[in-house]
């Protein structure tokens, strides 16, 4: 284990949160909390990001006074990378969750193994 | 048949008897060994039926997945390894961050040129007074136009899910609709009366003035479209249809989409080759400014506004 | 940018463009219209591409494009080589015959309103593509495979049963677990390096790894986004989605989904392992062996599940997973001949896979829909045109010589012999595979050619249908080509690569 891990605690703590993200989108079977998962994942990355562009001491990226010197501002690269997270994960659970509207009017159940063995039954 | 004998001695010989037997035309036990030719096997209604019960059985038995013990265990040994699994990765990730750049470090990996440039340089070079507005429409502003399309093409899929066209089924789901959700709320319709124009105003303000405060197309048109949803879950749909249906809805998505397009096509080719831009930068700190920022704010808020809302009105009726 | 610029310079951008145009405006018109767009768009890029591809081989180096006024590391770019712009002028042709050969389905399966939307997806589809082939920045290509995951899952989707709903549910799921990966991979290797612009991050990492001092996250890094990666295009153990996903949608989605979506991640991984890691490094962490290992089982196991399969468009679909764990053997040898048989298998692959699909749906339509094996026989002599491209596909998977599949097999080889460490596991599984090939693939020929007397199942002659059959004349030149003239197309690869690092 390397020297910065309790320094970097924010960090730690995204990636403990996008594993149970990660866990919960490959392993429920309940489509909905599949959906929570995913979200959970996608928020857990914006909060590494958040910690990576942090400087101790500076303001956030908005010329105050005209001051435009690099000790005055944090590193506003992250926020752009954060900015295009959101969206493509509001994108995406937009579409994950009409899949699972049209599941459910379908099979009435929204437990993703119980619809696999009605297809299976089924004999498409 | 024989060319050498006749009709009647080749049936008497041994050849005639065995091709006879070999080819299946006479059966040699009829008459000579079983009492009474056989009878065509003709199925029983009782064993039709017996046969096809049990036929349901088996299937039952096979996708009964509740009382099947190896299925039971299987999951169980699934279920552990995909919590040694998580963990592992957990672990993995956590060594990882352990190692990485102290947070909070003025001398991280990443705070480097780019970072000083765009801090230094960047409102005279593209004239946002927003650090970040600047970076992500003028420096990165290819990005960007990916990021307006995932939402575009988002919108297209879930309405090739959820879009109802057929008359009969649009008419069924309006009164679905109806029948579920509230119809004039008192106390809804009297806040939404008070908080919608605020919402409105608050977030042309905010797409407006994405180059010179925080915020831009993507906040102030999820503002814009929260207003929407407001209005339309307090009043009904066919109040919102007078100022928002589906052709209007095409007409500015798509014309909000083209005039981001058209401008970003300009931008890359014009600074690609070398050619003077001519869309100017103005003082920074006005509100008309900023060079390209400005249009493209006002274009990507429609677009996200209109997203919103019509992601509301599929999930909710199947249609705008 | 310093210089006078060619006009032919500016034509990637163009397409790239186009494409989203294209997609954006036919959002508003009737299918009709927007087919005739979307036909429009893609020939307009094949002429495109043709032109810089032309112009990039007359002057032999690659050009950087840059995206507005700011070069690199400030700006976005765009990076144009042999490899990238001759890849794109194939997956152009590839996605217009795919959609022109599967046209006839297309109207009978989906829905009257949302063909016009199909041809939206499939143009941002392309976009998508094309960005990823030519992109030189990280975060962009982050961006792109979203809009390819959302796209490829709108075309299974499109024709709505039960059994597509599930199956993009599950491409869903394993795809948006790839890319939360990759994205963790993009973030932690920007904290690395402090750039997210491919050339400007691999003189970072050169730096570091000669230093020493971020080793170890760098490791984990190449890991997760080539796992990331690897989950996306369906390598062996995370192909589970795939056989739902191409047997069941319809069949110019299940071509363009198994010959180009899965090629653009793969394609976008030979980039990191060249142009943000360095083909050294990559090979000094031992992430070749696990990409090797899983290869290799999957080429055994896609093969034998194939074999299981009564349908013959899952069958078609597990063999995809042979073929993704053919390419990934390529890269898992980590010489640069393994890289050059994987690129060649890439462009074999998408020749060869979407003609399969394609002849099989002319099969089963003369066979009263049904795609069991058992209502197959005969149908060679039903329909000529789709019998005769059924078995050029199936010999050119088998490895015949004169097919593209014997080349691809026969530099694999070559490439193995020259690795003594991993030349034997790798010669015993390409020859189990081989045979393995032949068991289902053979089965199927000799299947459809077995004349059968009871059936009533109606003939069709090329005249029935004229567009469909010139597709499967156009497919078959081209695996013949492949597999004649190979020596200039690995030439021409060989130099790309070159100038790809």
């Amino acid at each position: 284990m390397g020297a910065n891990l309790f320094n970097n605690y924010g960090e730690a703590v995204a990636m403990i949160l996008f594993v149970i993200g990660f866990g919960n989108l490959m392993l429920q079977s309940n489509l909905i909390k599949k959906i929570i998962g995913l979200n959970i994942m996608d928020t857990a990355v914006y909060l590494f990001l958040a910690e990576k562009g942090y400087i101790s001491g500076r303001v956030a990226p908005i010329v105050v006074d005209g001051i435009q010197s690099t000790e005055a501002y944090i590193n506003p690269v992250p926020s752009g990378l954060v900015l295009t997270g959101i969206v493509v994960s509001v994108s995406v659970s937009a579409l994950m969750l009409s899949l699972t509207i049209r599941l459910y009017q379908r099979y009435h159940t929204l437990d993703l193994d119980e619809i696999s063995l009605r297809l299976k039954k089924e004999g498409l | 048949m024989s060319r050498m004998k006749s009709e009647e001695e080749y049936r008497k010989t041994k050849a005639f008897h065995f091709f006879r037997w070999l080819s299946g035309e006479k059966d040699p036990y009829v008459g000579n060994l079983e009492m009474k030719p056989q009878k065509e096997y003709i199925e029983e209604e009782a064993s039709l039926r017996e046969r096809m019960r049990e036929n349901q059985m088996v299937m039952d038995k096979v996708y009964d997945t509740r009382h099947n013990k190896w299925l039971f265990l299987f999951r169980r040994f699934y279920r552990i390894m995909a919590v040694v699994f998580c963990a592992m990765l957990a672990g993995l990730l956590l060594f990882t961050v352990s190692y990485l750049p102290p947070t909070g470090n003025a001398s991280n990996p990443d705070n480097n040129e780019v970072a000083e440039r765009y801090i230094e340089s960047g409102m005279q070079e593209t004239g946002a007074v927003n650090i970040v507005t600047g970076m992500i429409l003028t420096y990165r502003a290819f990005d960007t136009f990916g990021e307006t399309n995932v939402l575009f093409i988002a919108t297209c899929c879930v309405m090739i899910m959820l879009m109802v066209e057929d008359a009969e089924l649009k008419r069924q789901e309006v009164m679905n609709d109806r029948r579920f959700e509230p119809k004039n709320d008192a106390i809804l319709q009297g806040a939404a009366m008070i908080l919608v124009p605020i919402i409105f105003i608050f977030g042309i303000y905010i797409i407006l003035n994405g180059h010179l405060s925080p915020g831009g197309g993507f906040s102030g048109g999820a503002t814009i479209g929260a207003g929407m949803i407001l209005y339309a879950s307090a009043f009904g749909f066919k109040k919102t249809e007078r100022f928002f249906d589906e052709k209007i809805y095409k007409i500015t998505k798509v014309s909000a989409l083209c005039t981001y397009g058209l401008i970003g096509i300009y931008y890359y080719v014009t600074g690609a080759n070398g050619i003077e831009n001519h869309i100017p930068l103005g003082i920074p700190g006005h509100i008309v400014s900023a060079g390209i920022i400005f249009p493209i704010n006002i274009c990507v808020g429609i677009e996200v506004a209109c997203t919103m809302y019509a992601f509301y009105a599929l999930f909710r009726r199947g249609g705008l | 940018m310093s210089g006078e610029m060619e006009f032919v310079q500016n034509f990637p951008c163009f397409s790239i463009m186009f494409c989203m145009f294209a997609g954006i405006v036919s959002s508003a018109f009737k299918e009709k219209m927007a087919r005739i767009v979307n036909v429009a768009v893609l020939t307009l890029n094949i002429l495109l591409s043709a032109a810089v591809f032309l112009y990039v081989a007359k002057t032999g180096v690659s050009y950087v494009y840059v995206m507005g006024r700011f070069p690199a590391p400030w700006g976005n770019e765009l990076r144009i080589g042999i490899l990238e712009t001759g890849l794109a002028l194939f997956f152009c042709v590839i996605m217009l015959l795919s959609l022109l050969g599967g046209r006839h389905k297309l109207v009978q399966e989906v829905e009257e309103g949302k063909q016009g939307l199909y041809y939206v997806l499939s143009d941002l589809m392309l976009s998508s593509l094309l960005a990823l082939l030519y992109t030189n920045d990280l975060f962009t290509a982050y961006v792109f495979v979203e809009i390819n995951t959302i796209s490829a899952c709108g075309l299974i989707m499109i024709r709505q049963n039960g059994r597509t709903i599930e199956a993009s549910v599950r491409y869903m799921i394993m795809s948006l677990l790839g890319s939360g990966l990759f994205l963790v991979g993009i973030c932690m290797l920007y904290d690395l390096t402090g750039h997210l612009l491919m050339s400007n991050i691999k003189m970072e990492i050169t730096q570091i790894v000669a230093e020493g001092a971020y080793r170890p996250p760098l490791l984990v890094t190449i890991a997760i986004i080539s796992v990331g990666l690897a989950i996306k295009s369906a390598l062996f153990p995370f192909h589970a989605w795939l056989p739902d996903a191409y047997g069941y949608s319809t069949v110019s989605s299940a071509a363009i989904l198994s010959s180009l979506v899965s090629k653009g991640y793969i394609f976008l991984l030979f980039k990191i392992i060249y142009r943000v890691i360095g083909f050294d490094v990559f090979h000094d962490s031992k992430i070749v062996n696990i990409l090797f290992i899983f290869a290799l089982m999957g080429m055994v196991f896609g093969s034998l599940s194939a074999i299981k399969e009564n349908d013959v468009r899952r069958m078609i679909a597990f063999s995809s997973v042979a073929q993704v764990g053919y390419i990934y053997m390529g890269v898992g040898m980590g010489t640069q001949v393994g890289m050059v048989a994987a690129v060649f298998h890439v462009l074999s692959h998408v020749a060869t896979k979407s003609l399969l699909f394609i002849s099989a749906i002319g099969l089963t339509d003369v066979s009263g829909g049904s795609r069991k094996f058992i209502e197959l026989t005969g149908s060679g002599y039903r329909n000529k045109c789709a019998g005769v491209a059924f078995s050029v596909g199936a010999l050119s998977m088998v490895g015949v010589p004169m097919f593209s599949g014997f080349i691809s097999k026969l530099l694999f080889s070559q490439a193995a012999v020259q690795n003594t460490v991993k030349m034997l596991p790798t010669l015993i599984v390409l020859g189990i595979s081989t045979i393995l090939n032949a068991i289902y693939f053979m089965k199927t020929v000799i299947r459809i050619y077995t004349p059968v007397n009871d059936r009533e199942y109606p003939t069709v002659a090329w005249r029935d249908n004229k567009v469909y059959a010139a597709v499967l004349f156009c497919f078959v030149v081209l695996n013949i080509l492949l597999g004649v003239c190979s020596q200039p197309i690995v030439d021409l690869i060989e130099s790309g690569l070159m100038m790809f690092a």
